[in-house]
């Protein structure tokens, strides 16, 4: 196995051994800061609160990417700011997000040992959220090159947050799949209909209460292959041995 | 005998004025509007739009998919056609769609690894990427240099294989035959290098948060010197094969121009803006991320915004990583390939967007992390898709031949639509 | 007949030729199939091709193929025009034999040697626009259909090129029998010198091209496709066909290649008759005749398929505007010059 770490290699495989930077004295880097902005984004950050004022509920810099979070009614001014003022016209995406930790797999002496267990905490990200459902969309500069991540909290009973079609074109088919896997309803858009899903299909997927469907039809370990050796009678499919 | 200038020297002039295609007062939303005034160049294309008004015939719905050859997997578009011209396109999508985003939430991120290889399949390399990167900027470590540089070296090859491909089988959507034969060809050279080093022609899977999970084979970079040369040649004969051919301009120029504001506010990236002029390449431009800085390249634009200047804009790109390849073989140092990782990951509490330049656009991911073993949740951003919604601005008013010469020159995967 | 010292009589001989012609125009079409189609496409895309059947480098494999067509189920689609559907394939592959009617492979060997000889072969081939658009209708299939008009338009514009190209042949051979312009061609001379006869592409170059373009286009082949555009219409008009009715549009495709081939050959290249100066005799030319007319046919066919692989396909109106807008012009300008050349010199 080479996943052993630091491992020494020679350099007599390189063609140019004379041009070649040994690594051996490189300076251990320190991570950087996560919270830290550059100039350019820091001044980006201050332009956006300028123009929204109290629209602005939180914002938090993440690994050079100011996320902002914004109020539920000025989520489609906040794109108009940022494509107008602040000359972000590129759309990267929008999506949703769920707060709420999942549920537990099975019961509790369920053998199902395959995922990650999340924490039964409910946490937020950066710059917070005040209920289970938010959208956020990131968006970009393509003359300047800088970017920010935009965030509001979505009311759960209502489940509407102010569509971006009229601003970024592109918002459309985000926008679809979104309400499609979250439920979230987009307030003067077009016309929202399945993108990924059958038309018939019920249920928000990405919603954490919805299950995940393969484990509910056949529950881990799923269905298990093993081929009997020849020797051995061959064993019927319950007892299945444990290939992990 | 004198011999025309080839295509690229001429385009190359062209090519850096550094001018966009805009679209004047062009409507931005998505819903069918008449088209209002538009940028001269864009006349080419409508010169021909003369609806016939004599036959008052009623419109035919055509269904293009989801088996089709040219809808590069199972993509269905819903065309409504007025003889020969489309007067509305709707792509259906969602046939290949196998949930990652849900996935992603019941996965360990050495799992993640496995499944992402598998959004973009022709250069899955360049898949792992970000979200390792993702992981390790959350765990705040950084994988050594020669990890790196040979992450990045294995990137540009998939880049390379994923053109390749491309550059042959354009041809065959606007219907030479034997292009994508050479193009299957000439990818052989870079799969095989890519097997030899991580043993996946297809799903390499070699990414590890900390490094890579092995180091290059004996002989592995001389080998791809020699793979590079091949690329070069390889380049040269579609150069002259395809996009010198009278035929195939015809087929592509002025087909499909897509407006650099239009394109921007769709999402549209990658080497489909680059050919609608715009200077943008997250390699260069966006936050320093593998063995990028520490080498030299040109960024490619094309001022027509049309299929041919996608495919020209590709075919430059061909080049170019070729020589990033032989760049960072020159420059590879030596060292670890793997930092102190310990055995069971667990990414702490956090939040991160981490976007690169994959060879179908820009690949991001926003990776939501609680402190657990496996991400809370993972946003895939993928450049298929973006590049897909913009089909019903882009298909009004077209022949349904130049539908698949536009389809192929956007160039998308299904995997990477659909997820 | 002259050739055998036998009187056999009216009948006889015209059943002897029938069934050559119907043996000759599958053969000739899996011939043309094999050696274009699978070998030379093959290795111009630098693969092999087929390699097992029959053990010598494939040649068995379009027979396997026939033979695997005809006993596929024979399914017709439930919405489609039943009878239209059926008779389609065979009025193609009619209009293909009647071609080879009038196409002389030696002295006496052709079937009749028609005085309208050119005139003749270039109507009855296009009797197959016919059976294009019976298949794409009677398809019910909206590809079908779209391909089937593609092609309508695309076969009745060519037509033209096609005829305004014979046309000086015609003028410089005096006569439009298929039989004389091979003797005209064989027994002339080049302003005196007679070495190699006088095939008629050596002044005719303009036609020549003008006659393999409008052929090619005939054929819908590469660059003219649009009618088969394989990866848009996934074989257009023929996409409903199954078994031994898309043998039949095969051996249609390929039968009138190498009967467009044939009278490229004839027409230009020489036909069956090598130079008379030469001093063969016309009983040496009854057993050599078809072997060099065969050779004639294989380098003209490998010039229509050799375009055929490296070419992307015309849109449409590309197509047509190239057909009116340029062929015609210039077969109009070369049959003008042609006249004056006849009569200057």
């Amino acid at each position: 196995m080479s996943d052993v770490p630091g491992t020494e290699l020679d350099s007599t495989d390189d063609a140019s051994a004379d041009e070649v930077t040994t690594a051996t004295d490189v300076e251990v880097e320190e991570p950087p800061d996560p919270h830290a902005l550059d100039e350019e984004h820091a001044q980006l950050l201050t332009r956006l609160e300028g123009e929204l004022g109290d629209a602005v509920l939180d914002t938090e810099p993440r690994f050079g990417d100011p996320v902002v979070r914004v109020r539920r009614d000025s989520w489609r001014r906040a794109a108009e700011v940022a494509r107008d003022v602040l000359e972000c016209d590129y759309l990267s995406f929008i999506s949703g997000i769920d707060w709420q930790p999942a549920p537990k797999e099975g019961d509790e002496d369920s053998s199902d040992t395959s995922s990650p267990v999340q924490p039964q905490e409910v946490s937020y990200g950066a710059a917070g959220s005040d209920g289970r459902f938010q959208v956020f969309a990131h968006v970009q500069s393509t003359a300047h090159h800088w970017g920010l991540t935009l965030k509001v909290d979505v009311d759960e009973t209502g489940m509407l947050a102010e569509s971006w079609v009229p601003v970024y074109a592109g918002a459309d088919w985000h926008e679809r799949e979104c309400w499609e896997m979250f439920g979230i309803s987009f307030d003067g858009h077009p016309a929202l209909r399945h993108l990924y899903l059958p038309s018939a299909f019920e249920g928000h997927p990405l919603r954490k209460d919805f299950p995940l469907l393969s484990r509910v039809v056949k529950p881990w370990p799923g269905l298990v292959d093993v081929e009997a050796m020849p020797e051995e009678p061959e064993e019927p499919a319950s007892t299945a041995e444990d290939t992990e | 005998m004198n011999r025309p200038p080839r295509v690229s020297e001429a385009e190359q002039s062209r090519a850096s004025t550094g001018e966009r295609v805009s679209a004047v007062g062009a409507s931005p939303t998505a819903t069918s509007e008449p088209m209002m005034e538009v940028d001269p160049r864009l006349y080419r294309h409508l010169a021909d739009a003369q609806v016939n008004v004599e036959l008052d015939t009623g419109d035919m719905i055509l269904n293009l998919g989801p088996q089709h050859p040219a809808t590069h997997g199972t993509l269905r578009l819903v065309v409504r056609l007025d003889g020969e011209r489309v007067i509305s396109a709707d792509p259906i999508i969602g046939y290949m769609h196998r949930g990652y985003e849900k996935l992603t939430e019941f996965r360990t991120y050495p799992q993640i690894t496995t499944l992402i290889n598998r959004i973009d399949w022709l250069s899955s390399f360049a898949n792992e990427v970000p979200f390792i990167d993702a992981a390790e900027q959350l765990m705040g470590i950084l994988a050594p240099p020669r990890a790196q540089y040979i992450r990045t070296i294995l990137t540009e090859l998939s880049r390379i294989a994923t053109f390749l491909l491309f550059l042959g089988e354009m041809g065959l959507q606007v219907g030479a035959l034997t292009p994508a034969f050479y193009g299957f060809r000439d990818r052989e050279h870079i799969l095989n290098l890519i097997e030899a080093a991580t043993g996946g022609r297809f799903h390499p899977n070699f990414n590890r948060i900390g490094g890579l999970k092995d180091d290059l084979p004996w002989g592995w970079v001389n080998d791809t010197r020699t793979a590079m040369k091949t690329v070069f040649d390889a380049c040269d004969t579609f150069e002259d094969l395809v996009a010198g051919n009278e035929i195939f301009e015809a087929r592509t120029r002025s087909i499909g121009i897509i407006p650099a504001e239009l394109g921007a506010a769709y999402g549209v990236s990658g080497s489909n803006l680059r050919a609608s002029g715009v200077d943008w390449d997250l390699r260069r431009d966006g936050k320093p991320y593998l063995a990028y800085p520490e080498i030299d390249f040109r960024v490619w634009t094309h001022p027509d915004g049309d299929s041919f200047a996608r495919y020209w804009v590709r075919l430059q790109e061909t080049r170019e990583a070729a020589r990033m390849v032989l760049q960072l073989l020159d420059q590879l140092p030596s060292g670890p390939i793997m930092t102190k990782v310990p055995l069971i990951i667990k990414v702490p509490q956090g939040e991160i967007w981490v976007e690169t330049e994959n060879p179908l656009g820009q690949m991001g991911y926003y990776v939501f992390s609680k402190g657990a073993t496996g991400p809370f949740r993972v946003k895939i951003r993928s450049a298929s898709f973006s590049n897909v919604s913009i089909l019903p601005w882009l298909l009004r008013g077209v022949f349904v031949p130049d539908v698949i010469t536009i389809l192929g020159s956007l160039y998308f995967i299904l995997g990477d639509i659909d997820r | 007949m002259g050739m055998l010292a036998i009187d056999i009589g009216w009948g006889s001989t015209l059943a002897i030729k029938t069934i050559v012609i119907l043996i000759l125009v599958p053969t000739g079409a899996l011939i043309l199939g094999y050696t274009f189609l699978l070998k030379v496409m093959s290795h111009m895309q630098s693969r092999l091709g087929p390699m097992d059947p029959g053990g010598f480098h494939g040649w068995f494999q379009l027979v396997g193929d026939g033979i695997k067509f005809i006993q596929k189920e024979d399914i017709t689609p439930e919405q489609a025009d039943k009878r239209v559907f059926a008779f389609a394939p065979a009025v193609v592959v009619i209009s293909t034999f009647l071609v080879f009617l009038v196409i002389p492979a030696g002295p006496d060997l052709v079937v009749k040697d028609l005085d309208v000889g050119v005139f003749y072969a270039l109507a009855v081939s296009s009797l197959s626009v016919i059976g294009v658009l019976m298949a794409g209708w009677a398809s019910a299939n909206k590809f079908s259909l779209l391909g089937a008009l593609r092609a309508a338009a695309q076969l009745i514009a060519y037509e033209l090129p096609l005829l305004l190209a014979v046309v000086g042949v015609v003028i410089l051979a005096g006569t439009m029998s298929l039989q004389g312009i091979v003797r005209a061609q064989s027994t002339e001379s080049i302003f005196g010198f007679d070495g190699i006869g006088f095939p008629f592409i050596l002044t005719q170059i303009i036609g020549f091209t003008l006659f393999l373009v409008a052929s090619q286009a005939e054929l819908t082949q590469t660059p003219f496709d649009m009618p088969v555009a394989e990866s848009e219409l996934v074989a257009g008009y023929m996409v409903e066909y199954t078994g031994f009715r898309f043998l039949f549009f095969f051996i249609g495709e390929f039968g009138t290649a190498f009967a467009f081939a044939a009278i490229a050959a004839t027409l230009f290249l020489g036909g069956w008759a090598l130079p008379a100066s030469w001093g063969i005799s016309d009983g040496v030319m009854r057993f050599l005749g078809p072997g060099v007319l065969f050779a004639k046919i294989m380098l003209v066919a490998f010039l229509m398929f050799w375009v055929r692989f490296t070419y992307p396909r015309l849109r449409e109106d590309q197509l047509q505007a190239l057909a009116w807008k340029f062929l015609i012009p210039i077969g109009l300008a070369n049959i003008l010059l042609t006249a004056i050349f006849k009569v200057a010199f």
